[in-house]
């Protein structure tokens, strides 16, 4: 990056260490910041979105819906995570292969199981063998963002459950009588009410959120951690810059990179609340109110 | 909906273009000097120089792609790489699932590392990488095993205690050796394993394995494969 660091060998002190990290891994490395941060803006929002239908559905009078609902949120909710995020990418991958599979080679012979291989057409593999790597790895990326979503949906989704039904039942009660439709009151009174009773166990979500991004590792994409494990290790000579295992100290710098970002949402969240409980019939509203705020 | 089809139809005849050319190799990354991402975060040792050089001879064009060495032969299985290339030796086992081209290194020693040179490897525990030819060997040797997912894992192992020695390629151990300032030896004898490191392909692929055995069969015939072996593993390393 710098002149002066053509030559990795013949420096040291500060100028080394700035030179080492400058290096292209470690700017992939930062790079890999975005990706944490990206996955977080794209899981956060959609998560967001399958739980508010989750709990649409959930709380529908049409009973499929309803039961479509409570089975999402409860089965979801009963897997262990892990177990959910190595098994929703796969099953994903494999079932859009097989519909590809389906529609692109409707004359294919073999069986798509064969033995413990899954075989498709070339034409149905996704992404295609001859795609570039940057559409190999964001096609795992966005494997993995869905699984986020899927799995975090189903905890939002009672979360907002929760918050609807906590919404007092005297407020619906007055939309009635003011002859709104079931629509109407739904979309004028309780949504706008339900969040702040959302909002404790939504950021609890989007705390847990941010600590699990680091299951981007164990899905194959190269995340924060894949590359503080690959530039902490052991590096001999064959390297430019050699170094012991280094491993502890870059695992020290994830530590404070994700207590940074937990803390800058907590400010982020309470100001969000405060903002919600503003003329709210809750004590938090109340004690706005009388601080005349 | 005509204009979608025809986008459709003109991306999958790109891609059946492409298809033909692009060759992706798979490796690990991390296993110097064999394979390694360098400081730039690009592929690089011994298999990257002979990798682009067999590309070069047979007129492919290569992509690299790293991959945990757990998963490495699954993944070339399912399709997502054309080729491995990361210092896996042949083994009959490993040759019933996928195919393999003629060996690119000779077969090569094997070696203990450890704190000192006189512990026991018999009864003791000794750390090596998950599926590894090394990693099967110690199953029978009656020591205990650990399996750790990096060979860079298996050494760190030995340096906190947990393990007793590490058992590895010894042309992985030699640079860490000599770099440890005397804190780590070799123990006990060198062993030979494997029948040569060579490149992996997919069963059906014959066509590919018959084009990179051609280029290695040049390389060792007009003497670049020693060049390059000599200059990746030194002048004491094993050539054709």
């Amino acid at each position: 990056m710098f002149a002066y660091c053509a030559d990795p060998n013949a420096i040291e002190g500060l100028s080394w260490l700035l030179c080492y990290l400058t290096t292209g891994k470690h700017l992939l490395l930062y790079g890999a910041v975005g990706t944490v941060v990206l996955l977080l803006a794209i899981a956060a929002p959609s998560a967001l979105a399958f739980g508010f239908l989750g709990a649409v559905a959930a709380r529908s009078s049409f009973l499929p819906f309803r039961w479509f609902g409570k089975i999402y949120t409860s089965m979801v909710r009963g897997v262990p995570d892990v177990i959910f995020f190595l098994f929703v990418p796969i099953a994903l991958d494999q079932g859009f292969e097989w519909l590809r599979h389906r529609f692109k080679c409707p004359d294919w012979g073999q069986p798509v199981w064969q033995g413990n291989d899954f075989v498709v057409c070339t034409e149905a593999k996704l992404p295609l063998s001859s795609s570039p790597q940057w559409v190999h790895e964001s096609y795992g990326f966005m494997l993995a963002a869905l699984a986020f979503a899927v799995v975090f949906g189903a905890f939002a989704a009672n979360v907002i459950y929760g918050a609807m039904q906590a919404v007092p039942r005297a407020q619906i009660e007055t939309a009635e009588a003011y002859g709104m439709t079931p629509r109407q009151s739904f979309r004028r009174i309780l949504v706008p009410q339900m969040w702040v009773y959302a909002l404790p166990g939504l950021s609890n979500l989007w705390m847990i959120l941010i600590k699990a991004t680091p299951l981007l590792f164990l899905l194959g994409v190269r995340d924060i951690v894949y590359w503080a494990r690959e530039l902490g290790g052991l590096k001999t000579s064959a390297y430019e810059y050699p170094h012991p295992d280094w491993r502890l100290w870059y695992f020290l710098g994830l530590l404070v990179f994700y207590l940074i970002v937990t803390k800058l949402s907590e400010g982020v969240l309470a100001r969000i609340s405060a903002r919600l409980s503003q003329g709210q019939a809750t004590f938090a509203g109340e004690q706005q109110r009388r601080a005349g705020r | 909906m005509k204009k979608l089809m025809i986008a459709t139809a003109a991306l999958a005849l790109t891609a059946g273009l492409a298809m033909a050319q692009t060759v992706r190799m798979g490796t690990e990354g991390a296993y110097p000097p064999y394979n390694f991402i360098n400081d730039k975060g690009e592929v690089d040792g011994f298999e990257r120089e002979l990798g682009d050089e067999l590309c070069k001879r047979a007129e492919l064009t290569c992509e690299w792609v790293t991959t945990e060495w757990d998963g490495i032969i699954p993944n070339l299985v399912s399709g997502n790489y054309d080729t491995i290339i990361a210092g896996m030796s042949i083994t009959a086992e490993r040759d019933e699932v996928i195919d393999f081209t003629q060996d690119y290194i000779p077969p090569a020693a094997s070696a203990y590392v450890a704190l000192s040179a006189d512990v026991d490897l018999k009864g003791g525990v000794v750390s090596a990488q998950t599926a590894t030819i090394q990693a099967g060997y110690i199953a029978e040797s009656g020591a205990t095993l650990i399996e750790y997912p990096t060979p860079d894992e298996t050494i760190a192992a030995v340096r906190n205690g947990e393990a007793d020695a590490v058992f590895a390629d010894k042309d992985y151990l030699a640079p860490i050796v000599a770099e440890s300032g005397g804190s780590l030896v070799f123990a006990g004898e060198d062993i030979q394993l494997g029948g040569g490191v060579g490149m992996g392909l997919r069963e059906s692929d014959t066509e590919l394995k018959g084009k990179f055995d051609a280029a290695i069969s040049a390389m060792k015939a007009d003497g670049t494969l020693n060049t390059m072996i000599k200059k990746w593993f030194g002048e004491e390393a094993v050539i054709y």
